[in-house]
């Protein structure tokens, strides 16, 4: 029954890790970045709820209609100061300029919060505990619940905008192709600006209920991003759901692994990852981007 | 046009004296520890193993195209198979030298993985490893978690002797993994690997050998970055898992190699010095320091991605060590 409860458990975390991976997955789909700040940007939004806490003493569900218009301010602003002069450089720039955000992103929380883990779980009132008991041996946290529900409802709203609407349209064929957008009279850098604030405002909720389910300092970035990534690894970048499926595949395992081991929860985590990576590698050439809607033909 | 009066050359004038100059530093150095006060000899060992740091991050990033940012995990293996090796009763300094060549051979299969991954997918996928490697080392028994343990059989010998030993190993590895990058670099595998990074699928269409390039950096860098991780160690006697394994050497690396210039045989040799003095001056400061190095890697991959050493080469025509062929005018 105890396996069972870590099953379901890392079913729900998955949620979690979904939710954490759509912002990285979309913009890696996007603009061919992989942003290696995407981690401490989700701290630095728990922290920017914490501080609204803080100070209106509101929840920060409430906060979430100021942090995320700032996040998309964010995403905005990264696009045109870091991201779009290291798209112009070639392929090692972005990871190289990412990587430099992380650095000072990071560092500068330190500066400004110092070393102490925080957490926005005093904030959320009852919704920190409260629980579904199924059954004597498995209970459901409320929070969890939400926190799969959000993501649910977040990769079925992207699904939605990429597939139904015209903004949708726009970045697809931007994905597709940069270059023959702007000849047909649509700023590619605008677009990938919308793009990166889209993806901020979904790194936003991650960061939030990141906050709200556990504790977080200053360095906890790094990690988050490396959940991300593992979990749009596993589940391929083909379909949003994929990265939801993936983000379940990493929970669970990780919930196996911690019963196994008090170690267990990350090493269960990484050896996943890295089977994954194994099977793809004996599966043929394996990239993300084999994994993407082809290319058209260039000239 | 007529080609007469034009010349293709490698040595120029610039660069023979200048390989002078640096011929007779090396022999400077390498009586160092009979010359230099013990603090001086032992910043410059922490020089050395921050110079062969940058020399095998640049190979990798600069030359084959590979910015990976979990190279920590080379550091951390370096130290822990020193620390086993040591322990098994084997001498220290060829300890150290077998550890690095075992995380090399171990280098090898995880290569062929890795290798498979694309631009920013291989950056996490190393940062992945290093993470799985650190737990896993975690595990060991004699390691005790975080806690560490020390690497005891520097007591064998007297300090003046293990300061001065240490800094030998560090100078004479140095000196070796600069002079196997250089020769590679000149050699086929320089032209094939520079080919791979600048364009892979013209590469190979022209039938370079796309994944041995990339191999033999990779296996370079890990054999390099674990004889600095050993050599890290003999200095500080400590083996903290967190500290060994920890992301900031990515961004030591990466400062290192961008400002220097990255794709430069000289580049990550003046970026270490540059981080050298960098910490001397402001390391007290923390926190701010690191945000400085921060800002200094995004501004120079933004606006000055040849780095300080290939900003300075291209304007004025300089060409201290030859890596490639230069067309003279008549």
């Amino acid at each position: 029954m105890n396996f069972l409860n870590q099953i379901i458990q890392g079913v729900l975390l998955g949620g979690f890790y979904a939710l954490l991976a759509c912002g990285l997955s979309f913009m890696f789909g996007v603009m061919r970045i992989i942003n290696l700040a995407h981690g401490s940007l989700a701290i630095l939004a728990a922290f920017l709820l914490l501080d609204f806490c803080n100070y209106t003493n509101l929840s920060p569900f409430l906060g979430l209609l100021l942090v995320l218009p700032v996040m998309a301010l964010v995403g905005w602003v990264l696009q045109f100061a870091v991201l779009d002069r290291s798209l112009r450089a070639g392929p090692l720039i972005p990871v190289l300029s990412t990587f430099g955000v992380a650095v000072v992103l990071d560092n500068s929380l330190f500066e400004a919060y110092g070393a102490n883990s925080q957490s926005l779980g005093p904030n959320i009132g009852d919704l920190a505990f409260n629980s579904w008991n199924l059954t004597d041996t498995i209970s459901i946290a409320q929070l969890d619940a939400l926190v799969f529900a959000t993501a649910v409802v977040v990769l079925g709203g992207l699904q939605f905008i990429l597939a139904r609407t015209a903004i949708g349209r726009t970045i697809r064929a931007t994905a597709n192709d940069p270059s023959v957008v702007d000849l047909i009279g649509v700023d590619s850098r605008a677009v990938y600006a919308v793009s990166a604030a889209m993806a901020m405002v979904m790194v936003g909720l991650a960061g939030a209920f990141l906050g709200m389910r556990d504790s977080f300092d200053p360095y906890a970035g790094g990690p988050q991003l490396l959940f991300a990534f593992e979990t749009i690894v596993i589940g391929g970048l083909g379909s949003l759901w994929g990265t939801l499926i993936g983000g379940i595949v990493l929970g669970v395992a990780q919930n196996i692994g911690a019963t196994i081991s008090p170690h267990g929860f990350l090493i269960a985590g990484h050896l996943t990852f890295l089977a994954v990576l194994i099977a793809r590698t004996f599966g043929g050439n394996f990239s993300l981007k084999r994994l993407l809607p082809k290319k058209a033909v260039a000239p | 046009m007529s080609l007469a009066g034009y010349k293709v050359e490698r040595w120029t004038r610039q660069s023979v004296i200048f390989a002078g100059c640096i011929g007779v530093l090396l022999i400077v150095l390498a009586i160092g520890p009979f010359i230099f006060s013990a603090d001086i000899t032992d910043r410059l060992t922490t020089l050395f193993i921050y110079i062969i740091l940058a020399a095998m991050w640049n190979a990798l990033a600069g030359y084959a195209g590979l910015v990976s940012i979990g190279n920590q995990v080379f550091i951390g293996l370096g130290g822990y198979f020193l620390i086993k090796l040591s322990n098994a009763g084997i001498s220290l300094y060829p300890a150290l030298v077998l550890a690095a060549l075992i995380v090399g051979v171990i280098a090898l299969p995880v290569g062929e993985l890795m290798l498979r991954l694309r631009g920013g997918e291989f950056a996490i996928g190393m940062w992945v490893l290093a993470e799985l490697s650190h737990f896993l080392v975690n595990l060991d028994p004699v390691i005790q978690g975080e806690t560490g343990t020390s690497l005891t059989a520097i007591d064998n010998y007297a300090p003046a002797t293990a300061r001065a030993d240490t800094y030998w190993m560090g100078f004479a590895l140095m000196v070796a993994l600069l002079a196997i990058v250089f020769l590679l670099l000149r050699g086929r595998v320089g032209a094939s690997i520079q080919a791979i990074r600048d364009d892979e699928i013209a590469a190979a269409s022209v039938g370079v050998k796309v994944h041995g390039g990339k191999r033999i950096m990779f296996v370079l860098a890990a054999v390099g970055c674990a004889a600095a991780g050993g050599v890290w160690l003999a200095t500080t006697v400590s083996f903290q898992p967190a500290t060994f394994f920890g992301i900031q050497w990515t961004a030591y690396m990466l400062f290192m190699a961008l400002v220097g210039g990255l794709g430069t045989f000289e580049g990550p040799v003046i970026g270490a010095i540059v981080f050298f003095l960098m910490e001397s001056w402001f390391g007290a400061t923390g926190v701010a320091y690191l945000i400085g190095l921060g800002l200094a890697a995004l501004v120079f991959s933004l606006f000055l991605p040849k780095g300080i050493w290939g900003t300075v080469e291209n304007r004025f025509g300089l060409r201290l060590l030859p890596v490639g062929f230069f067309l003279r005018g008549p």
